[in-house]
């Protein structure tokens, strides 16, 4: 990647920052706290994003992002009012932007032209309101955007012509240090100036300090340009567009003998002032006296020179010494790093972490004293390892935000699409999770979103009806529970329909006709492949892959997926993960001589089994006593055929776990070894899933030990257990 | 079969009393036998997975894959640590024995009298020093495992 490549790229990401932040501001003028601040802030997101794609060369993207800029300006001012109908547009012209970014990075295809040019149009309509609304309105819905958006430019300069154009303009342009600190150049800033007509440049240096007392990163110097041509002032005002709140500006219309005012206000150093001067000729030359080898030596006594500029004593064309004098960039709070990086060194610790408890092991193998100088050492480097650990795991920390602020235009959308009125309610975005989680929230969210909207809430008839306010809340909430990251997507509307869940799964044969099933069973139906409950398969959801995508892909994470519904009242839907893809708290077991971790979340409780506690359901399948509840007891060696004979329960431990669905079920283990935290090692990256095993670790002597998947574990049980009635299709 | 460059490096290696070769470039790493910890119902050549300085290591006893008689690894096996496709696998061998230097037209076809499991992973064979040394296609011994156990 060459470096305008990279430099590029770096303004996509911003580009991404922003237009979170963006959406984040207008989420906020939506629920109207409309201050001029935040209007500020959804200025300046567009202005940077124009600003950037500008430099790039991007149009499409200035162009539109121009529009929307010159109608928050309006608002900004307070010329136009900041209404309902305002942010709504604005809402779907932030949607478009985000579109015109895509595709100008070549993620995604063009952007559709005519939604794109029917924003315009609307935009502009919002800005310049006043006489067009009335006929634009008519047109509106004829689809009357797209010429529309030729139009109304046109008009613009027709409402600003009646403002008599001054016949030159005199420009007092002082940049401050910050102007210089964004990588600004008045050279080229004054280029710009020239483009629009013959101008005159004078240079006061008259602010500038004593040597001793002078900030090379302060902005001391004042050009005074007189622009002798009749453009407009917006005209001149856009050159300084991008650094207009980094310098002070005057900018004063020139009458015919204000010429001569100029010259007379001029402090003694100018530029001399000869019209014949051309200024790219002077810009050249200050460039080449800039440069700063053969400038080294004009540096004299004469204390004018800001340091790294040594133009001064030179003739007086010291236009472009400014450009030099750009100081280094403030220091960043934040800086980028490449993820891979962060991965390799996470992965290097993970390694650390199990070479030091290795060591510990042999040190304590080797007999030495618990007090020796080396076993004290040892005890040093386990805690600054787990710190070590701890603070890399943090780095990946991230707050859900990232992928909670990409909905509500998805609500937006597929609300739009099927026509409901949806309103999306969001809290905990401040939760944090590593980043391989949030990264992977966002496709199941989104798909639990889309369903919630397209198969939860009502139409905004049937809601009325039901006595529902016309508008659907769906809710998206996260939350830190018991170490792990719980999200919540709720929505206010119908409810699971569970007679109809049961008849098509019997219609597709997932079940028997007389199947047996509670409620909770019921509901856990549309989890099963090839189940999809959309009378009508619509563009939204229901393309045939259904909750069982959602429900695999957060088990492959680690998570769990369960679903509460109250018919009439609504539904919700909980994943469950953990924090880290990284580490896990487990309790060591041992089982046919291997030893095993299980993950501590799911654990109840463990006990010893007593002869009297145990029964056998139908004379097979053993059951344990606990706490006057019968619950499944599985021996673990046996299920995963470590073992090909049962072992006696009495001999060994039974831990109850508790599954994401809320199943009990007794785990029957030889022994229990203690408790540690494990670094979770894929079993994928060079071999494959295995049915029960949730991933590998390495313990503190270097052997590699399973992670029990305990919820299937337990639901291979139970599936044995229900077969007759219960077939899984799969 | 034709590379680039006709000539290259094999890794010679012993199961029981026959001689195969993989190519050197494939082979990452030779270690001893490390007792491995045993995945649930998976096959019997997949003797279960070992720790690899921080990365599970899945260990294939390449004789079993083969279908050949296998005995109990100990001390004196090796694991041959391969990059397939992608994938870290360690293949347990009995001994490793030589590095050959072969050119291609060297390699003749498979004769038919070796088993139908052995001729799914034997490209063609070699004669060296009267020694019979089959070449072997690891690309071959992976995708399989996971059709197998799935």
């Amino acid at each position: 990647m060459d470096a305008f490549e990279a430099i590029k790229a770096t303004f996509f990401q911003e580009c991404d920052e922003l237009l979170a932040d963006l959406e984040q501001k207008l989420m906020l003028l939506e629920q109207g706290q409309t201050d001029l601040e935040t209007i500020n802030a959804v200025f300046r997101a567009v202005h940077s994003v124009k600003g950037g794609a500008g430099a790039f060369g991007l149009e499409d993207l200035v162009r539109f992002a121009h529009v929307f800029e010159t109608l928050m300006d309006e608002l900004r001012a307070g010329r136009k009012p900041c209404d309902p109908v305002t942010i709504k547009t604005l809402l779907r012209a932030s949607d478009v932007l985000a579109d015109h970014i895509q595709a100008a990075q070549g993620l995604a295809p063009a952007v559709d032209e005519a939604r794109s040019a029917g924003l315009v149009a609307e935009l502009e309509m919002l800005t310049h309101g006043g006489e067009a609304p009335v006929v634009v309105e008519a047109e509106e819905d004829d689809f009357g955007f797209t010429p529309m958006a030729f139009d109304m430019p046109l008009e613009l300069p027709d409402i600003s012509a009646a403002v008599e154009p001054a016949s030159g303009w005199r420009i007092v342009f002082r940049p401050h240090g910050r102007m210089y600190a964004s990588a600004n150049e008045t050279g080229l800033l004054l280029r710009e100036l020239a483009r629009l007509g013959p101008t005159t440049v004078a240079l006061d240096e008259g602010g500038v300090p004593m040597l001793e007392s002078l900030n090379v990163e302060d902005g001391c110097l004042t050009w005074t340009v007189e622009l002798s041509a009749a453009v407009d002032e917006a005209a001149v005002r856009e050159v300084f567009d991008f650094v207009e709140a980094d310098c002070d500006l005057t900018i004063t219309p020139l009458d015919a003998a204000g010429l001569a005012r100029v010259f007379e206000d001029e402090p003694p150093a100018v530029l001399p002032a000869s019209d014949d001067l051309d200024i790219a000729a002077l810009l050249a030359k200050a460039t080449a006296v800039a440069e700063p080898v053969p400038a080294l030596q004009p540096i004299t006594p004469q204390p004018v020179a800001p340091e790294p500029a040594p133009v001064v004593s030179a003739p007086p064309q010291s236009v472009a010494p400014a450009p030099a004098a750009a100081p280094a960039a403030p220091a960043p709070v934040t800086i980028r790093v490449d993820l891979d990086r962060v991965d390799r060194l996470i992965n290097v610790v993970g390694e650390l972490v199990i070479q030091q408890a290795m060591l510990s092991q042999r040190v304590l193998e080797s007999g030495l004293a618990r007090s020796s100088g080396i076993a004290l050492g040892m005890e040093d480097l386990e805690l600054l390892t787990r710190e070590i650990q701890d603070s890399v795991m943090a780095i990946r920390a991230q707050p859900v935000k990232s992928v909670f602020q990409r909905m509500p235009r998805l609500v937006r959308e597929v609300a739009d699409m099927v026509s409901k009125q949806v309103r999306l309610v969001t809290a905990g975005e401040d939760t944090e999770v590593d980043k391989t989680v949030v990264e992977r929230l966002a496709e199941p969210i989104t798909h639990m979103l889309r369903n919630a909207i397209d198969h939860g809430l009502e139409t905004p008839e049937e809601r009325l009806a039901a006595g529902k306010p016309a508008e659907g809340v769906v809710r998206l909430a996260a939350l830190h529970r018991s170490g792990r990251i719980v999200i919540e997507i709720s929505d206010d509307g119908r409810g699971i329909n569970r007679e109809r869940v049961r008849k098509i799964a019997v219609d597709k044969g997932l079940i028997a006709a007389d199947a047996v099933l509670t409620d909770e069973q019921t509901d856990n139906l549309i989890f099963l492949p090839g189940f999809s409950t959309a009378a009508v398969v619509s563009d939204i959801s229901g393309r045939g892959v259904g909750m069982d995508v959602v429900k695999r892909s957060i088990q492959a994470l680690g998570g769990r997926i369960s679903i509460s519904s109250v018919p009439g009242k609504g539904s919700t839907f909980t994943l469950s993960l953990p924090l880290t893809l990284a580490v896990l708290d487990g309790m060591v077991v041992t089982a046919a001589e291997q030893t095993l971790i299980t993950p501590l979340p799911t654990i109840v409780e463990s006990l010893t089994p007593q002869a009297a506690d145990l029964h056998h359901v139908g004379g097979v399948d053993p059951v344990i006593r606990f706490r006057d509840r019968f619950l499944p007891l599985i021996d673990v060696a046996l299920t995963l055929g470590f073992r090909d004979t049962p072992m006696s329960p009495t001999d060994g431990v039974a831990v109850v776990v508790e599954t994401e669905g809320g199943q009990q079920a007794a785990l029957l283990f030889e022994a229990i070894q203690g408790q540690r935290q494990v670094v979770i090692k894929s079993l994928e990256t060079n071999y494959q899933p295995v049915e029960g095993v949730a991933a590998a670790t390495i313990l503190g002597d270097g052997r590699v030990a399973l992670i029990l998947d305990v919820d299937v574990l337990v639901t291979d049980m139970r599936r044995k257990s229900l077969r007759p009635d219960f077939k899984l299709a799969s | 079969m034709t590379e680039a460059n006709d000539s290259r490096e094999l890794i010679a290696f012993r199961i029981g009393s026959q001689e195969f070769c993989v190519d050197i470039m494939s082979v990452r790493e030779i270690r001893g036998w490390t007792p491995a910890t045993p995945l649930p119902r998976s096959p019997g050549y997949m003797k279960g997975v070992i720790n690899l300085r921080g990365t599970v290591l899945p260990i294939i006893d390449l004789g079993a894959r083969f279908g050949l008689e296998t005995s109990e690894p100990t001390a004196r096996h090796v694991i041959m640590v391969a990059h397939i496709g992608g994938r870290m696998v360690g293949l347990l061998v009995d001994a490793v024995s030589d590095i050959l230097q072969m050119s291609d037209a060297a390699v003749q076809p498979t004769p038919d009298v070796a088993s139908d499991r052995v001729k799914t992973f034997v490209k063609g064979i070699f004669s060296i020093d009267g020694r019979m040394i089959s070449l072997i296609d690891l690309e071959h011994i992976l995708p399989q495992v996971e059709a197998e156990a799935a």
